[in-house]
């Protein structure tokens, strides 16, 4: 009874993304005039994939009390690298997705190191790598174009025994591969212990050096993993600025979406994936209710402002004026 | 450690330069190197003309890092840069399509536009207490969502008033910009503002350490909410700046800025957490940066490499001075 209740008090937030995501997929898929079918799953679960990929590599960082502006440009580049190198046969195939993998692994290195090793602002630290990466994507596609192994492109946006969407598949074993060992692991404690307070988890000498380590790599090769499936699904790679920051930016709407503290040590991967659907549903639903197009920046970035104003009801709760400022 | 050593190092210095911030001076230590490279590199870099012409492009970014810098000192940051220089630069072009009424009051309806986005920026940060990253990219979205749907998708046909392209190119005093003198003006009256006033030592206090200035009696959140709303209007008064230079606003004429912001600022020797940096820094840093980014056009590197080296020179610089202090 007692176990269930701490689970209930910790998972509350998520399970309210839950909420949201499933009650505006309803309206959607309600007003949608293909109503409830299997394409129109399968639709929505592509778009929504990409977002929850970025979003659990913004998750990752954010639980450190970190942010992590470049993951729209890592997802970015990875995805011109895809589109040279994910071709040809079996073995090359396999081969190109090994290397697109390990530059999202490097990528994320990349900001740890500056980020630990340099004691750089995570902030400040991610916009400049953020540039680079940009930079290294323009360089590999100055112009869209590129193509991708079109059997596993299909085989991995397509449908499983022609229900199931295998987007939604691959994110379940992204999650079981990569985020439960994470969050089970002694590291993935020393994340959350380090986003909470570090100097506690610092005084109980938790890992901090090396959990903030792993979870930049980590959050690197889930933004890689994004910008797989980006190329999967459109056949091209595109070295598009607008895209790659609209993405850190619905990255972290998500991520506040899902009840992932942003100011560390709080939420879970799971809540931002049901946090980057919720928001994408969004969009959806814009279209379904045949709004004109023009519009539908305007009102995501309402509904981010409104998500993140939700953060100023904790303030009901201060008991001292001075908790205001901490 | 480093501070004993370096004291070791300065007092064999003359005095002026003991007295400069080790940051500072790196700086103008390399805009003078860039001054160098580049002079090598084609003669025509040291001339007067080509040199005030780059005084001209940084004042656009100083202007802009000029907002910025006030937000920074407080440990803040301003992300909705970008949009806030679209939306001023929009909205006075689309002011000045109303005739000659609307002419007059072009820029202070830029302006005006711009420190609406930062109030809203300052009320989310000072009285919700949102994060100020997380606020200024709402906000940021949603100004581009309002100009996306005002222009229809769209660079507006509207063009620049007389007085907005005056203001950025036209030359009051014979051989200097006026666009410079507008830098000089705003700069003159932000070194006031912070070393002079209540308002400027209230910035520093709370940058470093805002309980202790709320306990001093510092009316912190009406501090930090004029603060953003200054930086959102300096940032649209740099559209419309822009906007005059080019005759007209486009889409994305922001999106070249917030990172230069940022960098010129804290290149410029100023903490990214807050309470400590001068405004000599942030000129400093908004020249070497448009210096850079000319030798980059000049060596006609493409885009992709001037992104990259961008980074890795801003990296580079804050890893030799920019860096927190080591663990305990």
């Amino acid at each position: 009874m007692k176990d269930w209740r701490y689970w209930l008090a910790e998972q509350r937030s998520a399970l309210l993304a839950v909420g949201i995501f499933i009650f505006m997929f309803i309206i959607y898929v309600s007003n949608h005039q293909a109503g409830f079918s299997a394409n129109v799953v399968q639709t929505s679960a592509n778009k929504g994939v990409l977002l929850a990929l970025v979003a659990m590599a913004q998750t990752l960082v954010v639980i450190t009390a970190g942010i992590d502006l470049s993951a729209g440009m890592i997802f970015v580049l990875t995805n011109c690298l895809a589109s040279w190198l994910v071709v040809g046969t079996a073995a090359e195939t396999a081969f190109g997705v090994a290397v697109v993998l390990g530059t999202g692994l490097l990528c994320g290195a990349i900001n740890g190191a500056i980020v630990i090793v340099g004691r750089m602002q995570p902030i400040v630290a991610t916009i400049a790598t953020g540039a680079v990466y940009f930079g290294l994507a323009l360089l590999l596609r100055p112009f869209p174009g590129g193509s991708v192994n079109e059997d596993l492109a299909d085989a991995l946006t397509g449908r499983l025994f022609g229900v199931v969407p295998t987007s939604l598949v691959a994110l379940v074993a992204v999650v079981l591969i990569i985020w439960v060992p994470f969050r089970r692991s002694v590291t993935g404690r020393a994340a959350y212990a380090a986003g909470s307070s570090e100097i506690a988890a610092y005084m109980s000498g938790m890992p901090i050096k090396r959990a903030k380590f792993v979870a930049y790599t980590l959050s690197g090769l889930l933004a890689a993993i994004g910008g797989l499936f980006l190329t999967f699904f459109t056949y091209t790679g595109e070295a598009a600025y607008a895209s790659g920051n609209a993405y850190t930016l619905f990255s972290i709407a998500a991520v506040v979406l899902g009840g992932v503290s942003l100011f560390g040590g709080r939420g879970s991967a799971i809540g931002a994936i049901f946090g980057a659907f919720a928001f994408r549903t969004i969009g959806d639903l814009l279209f379904v209710f045949d709004f004109d197009p023009l519009w539908q920046p305007l009102f995501q970035g309402v509904v981010l402002l409104f998500a993140v104003s939700l953060v100023a009801f904790g303030l009901f709760r201060v008991r001292n004026r001075l908790e205001w400022f901490g | 450690m480093s501070d004993t050593t370096t004291e070791g190092q300065v007092s064999r210095l003359p005095k002026f330069i003991q007295r400069a911030d080790p940051a500072v001076a790196t700086a103008f230590g390399c805009i003078i190197l860039l001054l160098i490279v580049g002079s090598i590199y084609s003669p025509s870099f040291l001339s007067p003309e080509y040199l005030l012409q780059q005084l001209k492009v940084a004042s656009f970014l100083g202007v802009i890092a000029t907002g910025m810098m006030l937000v920074i000192l407080l440990g803040q940051i301003d992300l909705s840069v970008p949009w806030a220089v679209a939306t001023g630069a929009m909205m006075a072009c689309a002011a000045a399509a109303y005739g000659p009424a609307g002419a007059v009051l072009a820029i202070p309806f830029g302006v005006a536009c711009g420190v609406a986005i930062g109030l809203v920026n300052g009320i989310g940060v000072a009285y919700l207490r949102i994060p100020s990253m997380i606020i200024t990219l709402a906000t940021n979205a949603v100004a581009q969502g309002l100009m996306v749907v005002y222009t229809g998708g769209f660079s507006p046909q509207d063009s620049a008033s007389d007085a907005m392209r005056y203001l950025a190119t036209g030359f009051l005093l014979p051989g200097v910009p006026n666009a410079v003198i507008a830098w000089a003006i705003i700069g003159g009256a932000m070194v006031f503002a912070l070393t002079r006033t209540a308002f400027g030592r209230a910035v520093y206090a709370i940058g470093n350490q805002e309980r202790a200035a709320y306990l001093s009696g510092v009316n912190t959140r009406r501090v930090v909410m004029i603060a953003f709303a200054v930086s959102g209007g300096l940032s649209a008064f740099g559209g419309v700046l822009l906007a005059g230079y080019a005759s007209k606003a486009a889409q994305s004429m922001g999106d070249a800025y917030l990172l230069p912001s940022i960098a010129a600022v804290v290149l410029g020797g100023t903490s990214i957490l807050g309470g400590r940096g001068s405004y000599l820094g942030t000129v400093a840093g908004a020249i070497l940066i448009t210096l850079l980014q000319s030798i980059l056009s000049v060596m006609q590197m493409p885009e992709a490499g001037r992104q990259i080296t961008y980074g890795i020179v801003i990296v580079a610089m804050l890893l030799l001075y920019g860096r927190a202090p080591a663990d305990r």
